[in-house]
């Protein structure tokens, strides 16, 4: 049981990212479920792309939500230019617990701010070699969360988590079911004991984003070297022996 | 933390070979065996960081969790469970639960209870090692006592391990290459034979017989169970298993259960099978949330088990000369 007095002074932060899919937003509508239910009012600010339905899933929970597309931006960049807006926003609210959830579209994204609460939700159907493949959003984070145990076998469970394990040996690792809610009232515990933040501004990321600024950024569209400036990497193509 | 980057590449990756896959997974392969890690790690530009997605400290972090991993040091300190203790809460109407339930190693219960009534809360409640901090307000003990609140989070020291009707495989390798793969994350050694036992057990589960080569995406609803089931009791390190139905088609529940005991497993059943329900020397009464009773099963439920597994052989019976092409003109 949650209650009130024990936890929430002003207002908590919590960053949320993980893979398309992975059950983000269930995780969260499970554990928004269950801050309600211990009569806190939480907000959510949902970060994507091109479009997105999950604010009137928010909705629909009786809490307050704001959504932002970022368009043809990195939407890791684009979290970061606003996530001090939605902050000030919360505050004004009088939530007590804000999630920003992102969604991480290239695995090199790095929304995690130092100090505050970082969640990255990832899934047992991705494979067991996924979590190597997966940059700052999952080895910077102080939990990770794994969905979809459900539906694999407890051998799968095992090793992934054991792969979680070695991408980020300090994380709290735990299994949540979006579907049957199972483990969200164990993590909302976890998100009450977060951090407050007032501010964002002076705030710094636990990570660098991943870097942008070359023709292509600026809307460049045609191919070849020449058209080429700014940050630019090349492959290495490797000779093999037939 | 800091000796280990004084030691030279060659001697670390021959002492502990995991090792070399650790560092290729950030990249980093070693080329000069007489450098030092510290040396090797200091010469990586700044670039490769960032491309992989993390600092030096971070990376010296996980590298020091895997060592202690491989070094079996994390093992080492989870303590053994013999057994566990419910304290019973409330029910979703806030009526008190009475009941102080310990369960033994090698014992088998099963619970029984409407869809919703609150048997994945009960189950939950034990793997969280709940201290009225749950919405039922249970307290679990382990070994009569309060566990650490840090084992929550620790891989070994898992409570439950969970087998249920639609569980899958979804990795694309073989049975052999698959159980490898779980005994290497549990830093077994010996694998090889503890490989064959396994697969050997899974057989004797299965009606039907599978090899070491079959690709686990290819086994049957009942060849995957047989696999889950001896796979987890050999070496899953949770005490506890937790089975959401066995289905009756493709395995003897019977051999699964008595593996499962024997390997020393604190045994839940969630079941409304007869047979099942039966087999377990108590069962559970789930309603509203809470636990409404505990039944022992009786001797005259006993003498019924043998009565339904007659029924359920014959039944069996049936469906093998159905798959042969027989007629059933005759029962």
């Amino acid at each position: 049981m949650l209650f009130k007095s024990d936890v929430i002074k002003t207002m908590k932060l919590v960053t949320i990212s993980g893979p398309p899919s992975s059950g983000k937003t269930a995780v969260l509508v499970n554990v928004i479920k269950s801050l309600k239910s211990s009569g806190l009012r939480a907000g959510a600010v949902k970060y994507d792309c091109l479009a997105t339905d999950d604010d009137a899933l928010f909705r629909s929970l009786g809490i307050p939500v704001q959504t932002g597309l970022s368009g043809n931006l990195c939407p890791d960049h684009y979290f970061v230019s606003n996530i001090e807006e939605c902050l000030k926003w919360g505050i004004s609210l009088n939530l007590d617990l804000l999630v920003s959830e992102s969604a991480g579209l290239c695995n090199r994204c790095s929304p995690h701010i130092k100090g505050v609460l970082a969640v990255c939700v990832i899934d047992n159907l991705m494979g067991v070699t996924t979590p190597k493949k997966i940059g700052p959003m999952l080895k910077f984070a102080d939990i990770v969360v794994i969905t979809k145990g459900d539906i694999v076998s407890q051998a799968e469970r095992e090793v992934f988590a054991f792969q979680v394990r070695r991408a980020n040996a300090k994380a709290k690792i735990m299994h949540v079911n979006g579907i049957t809610g199972q483990g969200a009232s164990e993590l909302t515990s976890l998100f009450l004991q977060a951090p407050e933040t007032e501010t964002l501004d002076g705030g710094i990321l636990r990570f660098s984003m991943p870097a942008a600024l070359c023709s292509y950024c600026l809307g460049e569209t045609k191919i070849g070297m020449e058209h080429q400036l700014g940050n630019v990497k090349r492959i290495k193509i490797k000779q093999e022996q037939p | 933390m800091t000796e280990i980057l004084e030691k030279k590449i060659g001697y670390l990756t021959a002492e502990f070979p995991p090792l070399t896959e650790f560092f290729s997974d950030y990249g980093i392969t070693f080329n000069d065996l007489h450098a030092t890690l510290g040396e090797t790690l200091e010469g990586l530009a700044e670039e490769h960081y960032e491309d992989m997605g993390i600092d030096r400290e971070k990376l010296l972090e996980n590298l020091d969790g895997f060592l202690q991993r491989i070094t079996l040091s994390e093992i080492a300190e989870a303590p053994t469970v013999s057994e566990i203790t419910i304290i019973g809460g409330h029910d979703k109407n806030g009526h008190p639960e009475e009941i102080e339930l310990t369960l033994l190693r090698g014992s088998v219960t099963s619970i029984v209870g409407p869809t919703g009534s609150g048997k994945s809360r009960l189950l939950a409640d034990i793997e969280w090692m709940a201290q009225n901090d749950t919405p039922t307000g249970r307290t679990i003990r382990v070994n009569g006592q309060k566990p650490d609140p840090e084992l929550r989070f620790s891989l070994e020291y898992k409570l439950v391990a969970q087998l249920s009707q639609n569980m899958n495989f979804v990795m694309d390798t073989t049975v052999e290459e698959f159980v490898f793969m779980h005994a290497e994350s549990r830093m077994i050694t010996a694998i090889d034979t503890l490989v064959a036992d396994i697969i050997a057990q899974a057989n004797l589960l299965a009606g039907e017989p599978f090899t070491a080569q079959t690709p686990v995406t290819a086994l049957s609803g009942g060849q995957s169970r047989a696999l889950m089931i001896a796979d987890t009791a050999f070496l899953s390190s949770s005490p506890v298993v937790l089975i959401d139905e066995i289905e009756n088609a493709g395995i003897d529940r019977k051999k699964a259960l008595s593996l499962l005991v024997r390997k020393e497993k604190i045994v839940l059943m969630a079941t409304h099978d007869p047979i099942l329900a039966l087999m377990a020397e108590r069962r559970l009464i789930i309603k509203n949330g809470g636990i409404q009773k505990i039944v022992t099963t009786t001797s005259r439920e006993k003498e019924n088990l043998i009565k339904l597994e007659e029924i359920d052989n014959k039944f069996l019976a049936l469906r093998t000369r159905l798959r042969s092409g027989e007629m059933l003109e005759e029962l």
